[in-house]
């Protein structure tokens, strides 16, 4: 079995898989980084974003075989300790209920708000709508991206 | 109706306590039922057997509280409003309490479960119990050691005080406090005097879920775990006859193919646990491989040929065969005053219309998944399950095994909904750990998922009513299900009682599709029949659809039919409220309003949808709600159950289809089955009505009554009256799309 060098949250791991291994799956079983949720495995849902070089990708989607060079950044590196402005944005409003999806949305926020600083409503969700919430979080979702705008200005 | 509701314990029974070797205090209790009288408690916490015991405090001697909350956490917010019960009454502050999931009692208790809504209804009085025993215990310590009157000492935020001013920690006195007797008759607090309940508190394990912490079941991992991928059967009704692993096996990752069913299927016709699901009686291919992706894929490439056993249903069958119920002549009657016919008979007018909902599945986002090891010490089960004490039982049954041979363990679930009600995932897990002696992951894909799940059956109402003077003089529902029929006191359920002439009837058929509990069971549907049904006829009346109501509440007030559970008063008051806060009234120009109100899972609950026509399209923009479920205990999660339950009903109600050819469901994955989506999701305005009666649950109530009020703001906004789910197939909005 080939071996692929994935650089995830500022190291490099290698890992033992065939090409078409999805990156979800690297992350969750070669590397136990769980925080990546699968959902759907067909890219709908957004329970696996994860960044790749700083944009919002779906890990369901992605091969390792096409991840060379690439800076991958997943929630447990998206700050040292939950104190990224979206993390703890997240935490002020209580957004979760079941929690499942939460990183996702949090991937998909962070990194949305780093291009869009000053979003607008609509424009938030636009940008949200392609994460699925089962629990239909949205009202508090909607709302911790805002307040997450605000700390990041 | 009464205030604080408090239910006798014997406390012998009810509570253990003992000191711990490392220092502490470790108090256990029987949250639900107390009927094992003699339990030790050990001096070392890792010597706990927690069979004894479905719940425990633990009080260290430097003052910190760990409560183990005894309930399945699947997103209702269980595992931080249970513990706040105890520490309100312990009067510790949040900040020295660590709460840690309770294992699972399989032999002794009968409410682990997280179903109904019922957790904090059945847990408050004894939560309040032992958090007040426990305080008191302490004081009692304190005093004695003060040489004192306990009745003259005060314990606050962890803190005994006595008259002179003196004063101790708990974490002064555990050790001495854990030595005492349990006493008897605690007072309990008034409500006046809370600091915790009613205060904004945060998700417990918040910090986890935002860091990507391994929480639920698919992320629980053991050194030597390997990974299932289970193939059933592709269309209900079919049966697996032959299969061919060749390729399988010789695929990346792929350890071992095996053919499972057979343990499951000889439980079929023994006593079955409450929520054993109706079994397949296919057996199934599961491919096991070192990693997840590995097993599906191998699943994938495995060649079987099925046969058929029983009748493979499609839709326009289960159309047919439910609108053939409801106009045929068998019917069970739950329900029956006086003579509807005859107030059909009399009528100036009758208003007859039926309503129609597709099958749902339960799209948990966690899919279903489970751990199990087994080995001849013990069978290790670990994962998301609402009904942890049946899910083991069985499995003790399955594979002829004592039932304390069973540790099972909690995991946080990713959504339940009513899926997790059912252990079928567990008893998989079981059988092919069983079979391969290795401790290994059940998985299923989104697609096994949506397509072998337990779904919500379609159901189809009718119903009838008779108008006579411009008064409602008779009321006939017809119910016609798959599998079951509504139960309990939903025949009971408003507006039962306030008409004379009023019949419930229900009728069935059984299909080999599995079908089970979905959010609100029953409700989640009836709720939009009865509610639109009662708009039209209002509108029938030329009466106002509120003054309706509570012209119709009048004539329940004083009931002495015990079947009636919901509160006239109750509902009464949150639709006032309800009315005032959405500005029913006075509307905004542009904005078409629906009303409704209902009663369901022991919570009264009014919403007012807001409907505005954006791009010629009728768009859901605002909900607002008015809640009565008593004291609210954690306001911030409350809100939270009810701002979710009710986009949940709305999009559920708006979008979801799940149809059937030949026994196969045509959607298997987000691409072909709508869910709500943010840009979709109204805002949610929520209200409580402020007072001091024992607290309800909220999982469920604030559902059913969404869809209902949106599809009567729709027919102000459109014109036209929907009867069938999902709305979107079915708004024919002509006048506004043109």
């Amino acid at each position: 079995m080939p071996t692929y060098n994935l650089k995830i949250n500022g190291q490099d791991h290698a890992v033992d898989a065939t090409a078409e291994t999805p990156l979800l799956w690297a992350l969750r079983d070669h590397l136990d980084l769980v925080g990546t949720k699968y959902g759907c495995g067909i890219g709908q849902c957004g329970a696996c974003t994860v960044h790749v070089d700083g944009n919002a990708t779906r890990s369901c989607q992605l091969q390792v075989s096409q991840l060379d060079g690439k800076s991958i950044t997943t929630i447990e590196g998206l700050s040292n300790d939950g104190t990224h402005p979206v993390q703890q944005a997240w935490k002020a409003v209580d957004v979760p209920q079941c929690g499942y999806c939460q990183a996702g949305q949090i991937m998909t926020a962070s990194a949305f708000l780093a291009k869009y600083p000053n979003p607008s409503e609509e424009d938030i969700k636009n940008a949200m709508q392609g994460n699925i919430c089962r629990c239909a979080a949205y009202n508090r979702i909607q709302k911790a991206v805002a307040v997450a705008a605000e700390k990041m200005v | 109706m009464s205030t604080l509701v408090s239910i006798k314990f014997s406390r012998r029974a009810f509570l253990r306590t003992s000191s711990l070797a490392g220092g502490g205090m470790l108090i256990g209790f029987n949250l639900f039922t107390a009927c094992k009288p003699k339990v030790e408690m050990p001096v070392d916490i890792s010597k706990l057997n927690f069979n004894d015991f479905n719940a425990f405090i633990k009080i260290a001697d430097n003052g910190m509280v760990t409560i183990f909350s005894p309930n399945p956490e699947i997103g209702q917010g269980v595992k931080t409003s249970m513990p706040m019960i105890i520490a309100e009454e312990l009067d510790v502050p949040w900040d020295n309490v660590y709460v840690q999931q309770g294992i699972l009692d399989t032999k002794n208790y009968t409410r682990q479960i997280a179903g109904g809504s019922q957790s904090i209804r059945f847990g408050w009085d004894p939560l309040r119990q032992t958090g007040a025993t426990a305080r008191q215990m302490l004081v009692n310590a304190a005093a004695a050691r003060w040489g004192v009157d306990p009745a003259e000492c005060e314990a606050k935020q962890g803190i005994i005080t006595n008259a002179k001013g003196e004063t101790l920690g708990y974490g002064d006195v555990v050790n001495d406090a854990a030595t005492l007797e349990v006493p008897e008759n605690v007072v309990l607090k008034d409500p006046k005097e809370y600091s915790l309940i009613g205060q904004d508190i945060t998700n417990v394990d918040i910090d986890k879920i935002i860091t990507g912490k391994p929480l639920f079941g698919l992320d629980y991992k053991e050194e030597g775990m390997v990974y299932a991928s289970v193939l059933r059967p592709p269309s209900f009704g079919k049966v697996l006859d032959t299969f061919d692993d060749s390729e399988a096996r010789a695929m990346p990752g792929v350890i071992d193919v095996i053919r499972i069913g057979q343990k499951a299927r000889e439980l079929l016709g023994k006593e079955e646990q409450n929520w054993t699901v109706k079994l397949s009686d296919s057996d199934k291919v599961v491919v096991i491989a070192k990693t997840t992706w590995e097993a599906i894929q191998g699943k994938k490439a495995i060649q079987a040929t099925w046969t058929e056993g029983t009748p493979l249903e499609s839709t326009d069958f289960q159309d047919k065969r439910l609108l053939g119920l409801l106009d045929g002549k068998v019917f069970t009657t739950l329900r029956k005053d006086g003579n509807v016919a005859k107030a059909f008979e009399q009528a100036d007018k009758v208003l007859e219309r039926t309503y129609e909902s597709p099958f749902l599945p339960h799209n948990c986002m966690e899919p279903m998944n489970f751990f199990a090891n087994v080995t001849e010490d013990r069978i290790h089960l670990v994962g998301p399950v609402q009904t942890p004490a049946d899910a083991a039982a069985t499995v003790a049954e399955m594979l002829g095994r004592d039932v304390a041979d069973v540790h099972l363990e909690m995991t946080r679930m990713g959504g339940g909904f009513g899926r997790r009600l059912y252990g079928d995932f567990v008893y998989e897990a079981a059988e092919i750990a069983n079979a391969i002696k290795k401790p290994v992951k059940m998985v299923s894909t989104r697609e096994d998922d949506m397509t072998t799940g337990v779904y919500r059956p379609a159901i189809k109402y009718r119903i009838k009513a008779s108008i006579k003077n411009g008064e409602i003089t008779g009321y006939h529902l017809k119910e016609a299900a798959i599998n079951d029929n509504m139960y309990g006191l939903i025949p009971n359920f408003f507006p039962a009682g306030t008409l004379e002439n009023y019949q419930v009837d229900v009728a069935k058929y059984d299909s080999n599709i599995t079908t089970g509990a979905w959010r609100a069971p029953y409700t989640n549907f009836l709720s939009f029949a009865e509610q639109s049904f009662l708009d039209e006829l209002a509108e029938l009346m030329d009466k106002d659809p509120v003054q309706m109501r509570l012209d119709l509440l009048q004539k329940v007030k004083g009931t002495t039919d015990e079947r009636i559970e919901y509160s006239p008063q109750r509902l009464e008051d949150v639709i006032h409220l309800v009315v005032e806060k959405s500005g029913y009234r006075n509307p905004k120009p542009g904005v078409f309003q629906g009303f409704c109100a209902y009663y369901c899972h022991n919570t009264h609950v009014a919403e007012v949808a807001d409907v505005v026509i954006e791009n010629n399209t009728p768009v859901v923009k605002k909900i607002t709600v008015a809640v009565d479920c008593g004291i609210v205990v954690n306001p911030l999660g409350a809100r939270n159950q009810i701002e979710g339950g009710i986009v949940d009903g709305v999009g559920h109600a708006m979008y979801a289809n799940f149809m059937f050819k030949d026994g196969a469901p045509e959607s298997n994955n987000y691409d072909r089955y709508r869910l709500i989506r943010m840009n979709e999701a109204p805002k949610v305005e929520t209200f409580f009505v402020e007072n001091t009666l024992s607290p309800t649950g909220l999982g469920e109530p604030a559902l059913p009554p969404a869809g209902a009020a949106v599809s009567i703001a729709l027919k102000k906004a459109t014109g036209n009256r929907i009867y069938k789910q999902p709305f979107i197939n079915n708004m024919m909005a002509k006048e506004v799309i043109g």
